[in-house]
């Protein structure tokens, strides 16, 4: 085996904040990046870390007062290394290697660190591959490692077990990674999905930044998608194909799903409180088409006044909720039960994505979001309790992907909404989130700490930072590294489904050759496959 | 084997003084000399030379207020050089053992370390060629030594330095390491750094 490139020895370090290497002086520590592998060869074991920051040092102060003539290449060239030199900050996390038994054991959590002047080396591509797992022909990976070939595998089945979180301020990749991580649960059977795609950039097809079109699920995998539309025209517009139209009955809207709304409807708690009053007047499937029934300001008074409410409030919220009948797929009777629909999809393990189209408000997401989910989660709850009872099949994995996550899972509602609830049930019925958001910040402490695996972009906002980061150890470290992300295309893993931190290249997505490693199929492609086996079978 | 230049007259381990066979010739400052002792060879750096008259108490008296060039002076007066004598110091800076005894491969049993033993008075000293030069220096570690060298230490070592880089075939690589060395060594005395490196850069 190859000795990989030397980058320096250890001078110091401890267990917890991660450890100190001095370069070698032939090393420009301008070659050296954060975020990249090292191996440190340790007296009896061999360590595998990350390099966390890297930093410029002197072995006298006074050197840095009064500086040696470093106009001259001849004398630069001697300090730089010796006199001066770098330091690298290496949090290292596993073990590997060493001896036998560490081999058959796989990598190990680090209970020590290395000894002072052990090497410290760049990690090689077996070492990579050792640490996240070779990557077998049509398994699921998410990007390389910086600077390297080896391919890190996110294991979709340990993946779908917690709900999961994809941060990075707006234009980092987000969008294209939920993708990418979509297509690894589809193809390798971990859960079914259900998207709810606010910007229409999931089931037909999305836009790269330069304006190109990307394909988006159902373009890749007709068989196993079913897109969705709850605006009929412009889907047709776009030239979209779909499966079902959505039409959301007034009856099927509960106080509860009000009450959701309360912000960005600007509905004060006593207007929250009087659906439910209402509710009971009329009836819970009724309230809401009586209560828009009433016209007059008479009619809404005389309404208050027998419901012991404030005129005013109830005039508010008249004047709030009429303005949701603009929601073109909010009529007083739905043709069709969507939820029923969307349920027969998943059980048949076709994944659905629910476009918005034109409707890119929060009203109309947060209100359908929570509504659907709400009682699609209600439904697996019930099948599940069952099938622990009756010994039948537990209905499938169930993944729901939200884009502004902050929306429905901000501290004051995390609490109440359906969202809330199944981020802290874990996957007691079968359902997880992959929460995508731009603003962690926003997102209820509680839930962020719920999250099996976060999968972040940059970000640069410190507060943001702070929440992504909370109650990983090694922190600070992680946090260098975070802040100095690329723009694009690069984002730092870590939780459950990775075996430590990772910061990744995230594998490109939008040409036709990655179309076709992610298991996409050309129409002829598929003919000529049908016919070969024709062929083969008679 | 290259031609003896001289002859140990004292000895200590650390150090010797040698009696140049050619007056007014001795090897250059900073240059490698050795010295075979017994199955050892003593490896040195020249670290001074005088010419002074060979008896202590007789000072030599200027002689060429009537000549017009200096060379005349010994022409007229030949027995002048037989009342002179140049001697060197040589600062040890190593050994290699089982030397002589039939071929020794470069550098095998070379240590850059004190000998055993001094030097016996009348031993030959010879001038060491590029190619020992070289074998010698591709370890640095006698830097150690020429560093505590007394007041002239820096001038030394530059004047080593110098010297070797000739025989290396990249001369500036050569330094280059050299001076990573002696900025371990120094430490904090950056000044005697800087005042070697000056002295090195050529
Ligand atoms: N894996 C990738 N392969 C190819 N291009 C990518 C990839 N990731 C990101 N990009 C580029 O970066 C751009 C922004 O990505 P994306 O739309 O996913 O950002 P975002 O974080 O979802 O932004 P927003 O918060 O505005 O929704 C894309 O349009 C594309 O050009
Ligand atoms: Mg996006």
């Amino acid at each position: 085996m190859m000795e990989e490139r030397r980058l320096g020895i250890i001078v110091s370090g401890s267990l917890t904040k991660g450890v100190e290497a001095r370069l070698d002086s032939a090393m420009s520590i301008e070659d050296i990046a954060v975020g990249r592998y090292v191996t440190i060869e340790g007296e009896k074991r061999r360590f595998f870390g990350m390099i966390t920051d890297v930093t410029l040092d002197a072995s006298d102060p006074r050197l840095m007062t009064a500086p040696p003539d470093v106009s001259d290449p001849f004398i630069a060239e001697v300090l730089s290394g010796t006199s001066t030199f770098g330091r690298l900050h290496v949090l290292p996390s596993l073990t590997i290697g060493g001896d036998a038994l560490s081999l058959l054991e796989g990598p190990q959590p680090m209970k020590t660190v290395p000894t002072h002047f052990s090497v410290v080396r760049e990690a090689s591509e077996q070492d990579v591959a050792r640490v996240f797992g070779l990557v077998e022909e049509k398994q699921f990976y998410i990007g390389t490692p910086l600077d390297m070939e080896t391919k890190v595998r996110l294991n979709p089945a340990e993946l779908v077990k917690r709900s999961n979180g994809i941060f990075g301020k707006s234009g980092t990749g987000k969008t294209f990674l939920a993708r990418l991580i979509l297509i690894g649960i589809m193809q390798e059977g971990a859960a079914v999905n259900l998207v709810f795609d606010m910007h229409s950039e999931y089931g037909w097809e999305g836009t790269s930044e330069e304006g190109r079109k990307v394909k988006a699920l159902k373009q890749l995998f007709p068989s196993k998608v079913a897109v969705f539309a709850l605006d009929e025209e412009g889907a047709r517009r776009r030239k979209v194909s779909t499966d079902f139209v959505v039409e959301i009955g007034y009856d099927e809207i509960e106080p509860e799903d009000i009450a959701m709304l309360r912000e960005t409807l600007t509905l004060t708690d006593a207007a929250v409180q009087a659906t439910y009053r209402l509710a009971r007047r009329f009836g819970e499937r009724k309230w809401l088409e009586s209560f828009l029934a009433l016209e007059s300001r008479e009619e809404i008074n005389e309404l208050a006044q027998s419901l012991g409410e404030h005129e005013a409030t109830m005039a508010a919220l008249h004047r709030r909720l009429d303005s949701l009948r603009r929601l073109r797929f909010l009529v007083p009777q739905a043709r069709d039960n969507a939820i029923q629909r969307i349920l027969e999809y998943l059980d048949r393990g076709i994944n659905v994505v629910l476009e918005f189209g034109r409707y890119t408000d929060y009203t109309a997401y947060i209100l359908v979001a929570n509504l659907l989910t709400r009682r699609i989660h209600a439904q697996y709850r019930e099948r599940m309790e069952r099938a622990m009872g009756e010994d039948i099949a537990k209905p499938r994995p169930l993944v729901i992907s939200i884009e502004e996550a902050h929306r429905f899972l901000s501290h004051e509602l995390a609490g109440q909404t359906i969202f809330g609830t199944i981020a802290r049930e874990m996957r007691k019925y079968n359902v997880t989130l992959l929460v995508i958001d731009q603003r962690p910040s926003g997102i209820d402490e509680e839930v962020m700490s719920q999250l099996g695996t976060k999968i972040t972009c940059l970000l640069d906002n410190e507060r943001d930072i702070d929440s992504v980061l909370t109650g990983v150890s090694g922190k600070s470290e992680l946090k260098a590294v975070l802040a100095k992300l690329d723009t694009k295309q690069q984002a730092l893993i870590f939780g459950h489904a990775v075996p430590m931190p990772v910061v990744v290249r995230t594998r490109e997505y939008g040409s036709p050759q990655s179309y076709k490693e992610l298991g996409f199929r050309e129409a002829l492609e598929l003919k000529k496959q049908a016919e070969e086996d024709k062929d083969l079978w008679g | 084997m290259p031609a003896k230049i001289g002859e140990v007259i004292q000895a200590s381990t650390g150090e010797f003084t040698a009696q140049c066979y050619e007056l007014h010739q001795p090897p250059p400052f900073g240059s490698l000399v050795k010295i075979r002792e017994g199955e050892v060879e003593i490896y040195a750096v020249v670290s001074g030379a005088a010419t002074t008259s060979i008896e202590p108490g007789r000072r030599p008296i200027a002689r060429g207020r009537e000549e017009t060039e200096e060379e005349a002076i010994y022409r007229s007066s030949p027995q002048l050089a037989k009342l002179l004598r140049t001697d060197f110091t040589a600062t040890v800076v190593g050994h290699q053992k089982g030397a002589g005894g039939g071929e020794n491969k470069k550098g095998e049993g070379l240590h850059h370390y004190l000998p055993p033993r001094p030097a016996r008075i009348h031993s030959f000293v010879y001038l060491c060629d590029p190619e020992e030069v070289a074998a010698f220096s591709q370890s640095l570690d006698f830097l150690s030594i020429l560093v505590g060298a007394g007041s002239q230490a820096d001038e030394l070592i530059a004047a080593s330095l110098r010297h070797a880089a000739a025989a290396h075939q990249d001369p500036r690589d050569f330094l280059i390491k050299a001076g990573k060395e002696l900025a371990v060594l120094l430490g904090s005395e950056t000044n005697r750094l800087n005042n070697i490196l000056r002295r090195i850069k050529g």
